[in-house]
């Protein structure tokens, strides 16, 4: 068996908005259009990856959040109906996921080996969070590829950013070492906004684009600041700053999965593809993927 | 109509499905279970309930499915089993507090989807406060965002709309006082509270609740001060009430306590509480 690797990682970020602006067939709500900066940021994410041969997407998702060490899904089938807690009117999506389930566990096997606490999750009537499945499928629509679903610790809420960020590098250090030894070839998923504070109202048509933007210029301005450390491929700047741009921009990297990725990375100093940013009820979202020029 | 009591009440799914494994968490239960009792032998029309496990953004959600069916799986705690569960929904006080809600100034709509996924906490305390679902119950969420002054304003619309509908109602806050879990997994034999501040933050509340004055409390973040604020303005905005605590154990590293309210007219007389000024908005 040849070693396995990590052929690409992506900020890959979940609003229901997307999945429902783009009609996708297993969506009920239907959508005339929206947020389209975008769902063409992921339009070339998706051409990119075309390029690449992997075996499996591995994500990271804040909304699976657990206070008890990190949980992995460990069923092989999932299907069932996700609906979005806080924007049912948008996300109510059938969904069909094949889990590796023999990485999950190698994951999570190395993860505890690194003093983490960790869980296989093995009950079928688990529903699927649906940050885990809006990455998913935005990336891969076609559901072609298995997945590693990863829960997301609350130790950033728990102790402070500095602990919850350890805790992540010691997570990605365990996926980049199972990945290796499984002889996959992974793409890697943080599922996650960068600012993300909310608007409270929603627009009367969800879809009008003329209330949308970015809920304040800090908020923005940080944004653009972590994503030009990533064009600039400064990711040890960038890491450097989660704590503090977590707390003033309200940020959704509270939850670890881009400090999860980029440790899975071993924190790479080239420069980041940024596909697009744009905003979603006010909180700021990029897509951006990492991917070496010989792979 | 009346609101004929307040309870607060823990939702963790050990009390549902594994109480029998620690002492702690089978006195929580079983008090729960004596709830259950008072609500039954209540003339109750409809339980409201304010859950915070059930967290929103966008405004406050109030639950008006009238028949609530799927299967639950705690996100965390999916290891003790899946919990297959029907619910009553009282429709007619839903959309009610909608209305109240948006006279008061709140940003609110109702939820009617199937498979809309219910929190554990709501559906924990109903299959055992409610097992039969006799009583039709609502459910709203707790706003992140919302403050003090916008959550008794949520608190007061759910009264207000409990009132125009000419019912009797049952209010119940579900939620822990300290909510840290455990960050490893343990031996359900050897729960404890998660740290001894939050212990004390606790005993501190229960202490107020027993006088009756729960309305004012200013609990770490970690506490429960947003929910005991809508039920103190659904109890009737006048803090005038008896407190009687009924069980406090921890689960899972939480303060699992539960609380019975019985408005009564007299009880204290210290009290330093503003409700809001008639006709406020937010």
């Amino acid at each position: 068996m040849s070693k396995g690797r990590i052929v690409a990682g992506a900020i890959a970020p979940h609003p229901p908005h997307l999945v429902y602006a783009e009609n996708a067939p297993q969506n009920e709500p239907r959508a005339v259009c929206g947020w389209e900066t975008l769902r063409w940021a992921y339009e070339r994410l998706r051409k990119s990856l075309s390029t690449v041969d992997y075996d499996v997407l591995i994500v990271h998702s804040p909304h699976w959040r657990t206070f008890t060490g990190t949980h992995f899904l460990g069923v092989e089938k999932f299907k069932s109906l996700s609906v979005d807690p806080i924007f049912p009117n948008l996300f109510r999506y059938q969904y069909d996921i094949t889990v590796d389930v023999p990485l999950a566990e190698a994951i999570c096997s190395e993860a505890a080996d690194l003093g983490l606490s960790t869980e296989m999750m093995r009950n079928p009537d688990f529903r699927i969070d649906y940050g885990t499945i809006i990455s998913c499928h935005l990336t891969n629509p076609v559901w072609n590829k298995p997945i590693v679903g990863i829960s997301s610790v609350g130790a950033a809420r728990y102790h402070n950013m500095d602990v919850m960020q350890e805790m992540m590098h010691k997570l990605g250090q365990a996926t980049r070492k199972a990945v290796e030894e499984s002889g996959r070839r992974a793409v890697l998923l943080a599922s996650t906004s960068l600012s993300h504070l909310h608007f409270t109202t929603e627009a009367p048509i969800p879809e009008d684009m003329s209330f949308e933007r970015v809920t304040s210029h800090s908020q923005y301005l940080w944004d653009i600041k972590m994503i030009n450390l990533m064009k600039q491929g400064r990711v040890h700047e960038l890491v450097g700053l989660m704590s503090e741009f977590t707390e003033k921009a309200t940020a959704e990297t509270e939850a670890g999965s881009l400090s999860w990725m980029l440790s899975a990375m071993d924190f790479p100093e080239y420069p980041a593809e940024v596909h697009g940013y744009g905003n979603v009820i006010g909180t700021g979202n990029a897509v951006v993927e990492w991917r070496e020029a010989n792979i | 109509m009346s609101i004929v009591k307040g309870y607060v009440l823990p939702g963790l799914p050990h009390l549902y499905l594994a109480a029998d494994a620690n002492p702690g968490w089978l006195k929580v239960r079983q008090a729960m279970e004596r709830v259950r009792g008072e609500i039954e032998a209540s003339d109750a029309d409809v339980l409201v309930i304010y859950s915070t496990y059930w967290p929103s953004v966008i405004g406050h959600q109030i639950q008006a499915n009238p028949n609530i069916e799927w299967v639950h799986v705690d996100e965390e705690f999916h290891a003790l089993g899946s919990i297959p569960y029907k619910m009553k929904v009282d429709a007619q006080v839903a959309e009610a507090y909608l209305r109240t809600a948006g006279d008061l100034g709140l940003h609110a709509r109702t939820i009617n989807y199937r498979g809309f996924p219910v929190d554990t906490g709501s559906i924990v305390v109903n299959k055992i406060v409610n097992p039969d679902n006799r009583i039709p119950c609502v459910i709203v969420s707790s706003n992140i965002y919302a403050d003090r002054k916008e959550t008794l304003s949520l608190g007061r619309a759910a009264r207000e709309a409990v009132e125009k509908c000419g019912k009797n109602a049952v209010g119940i806050v579900v939620s822990s006082l300290s909510g840290r879990l455990h960050e490893t997994k343990i031996d359900p034999q050897d729960d404890r509270i998660y740290s001894a501040a939050d212990h004390e933050s606790n005993i501190r509340l229960l202490d107020l609740i027993k006088s009756g004055r729960f309305e004012n409390s200013e609990s770490d973040v970690n506490g429960p001060s947003k929910s005991f604020w809508w039920m103190s303005a659904f109890l009737g905005s006048n803090g005038i009430f008896a407190g009687e605590v009924l069980a406090y154990e921890p689960v899972y590293g939480t303060g699992a306590a539960v609380l019975g309210l019985t408005p009564a007219v007299g009880a204290v007389r210290t009290l330093d509480f503003q409700p809001p000024e008639m006709g406020d908005r937010i």
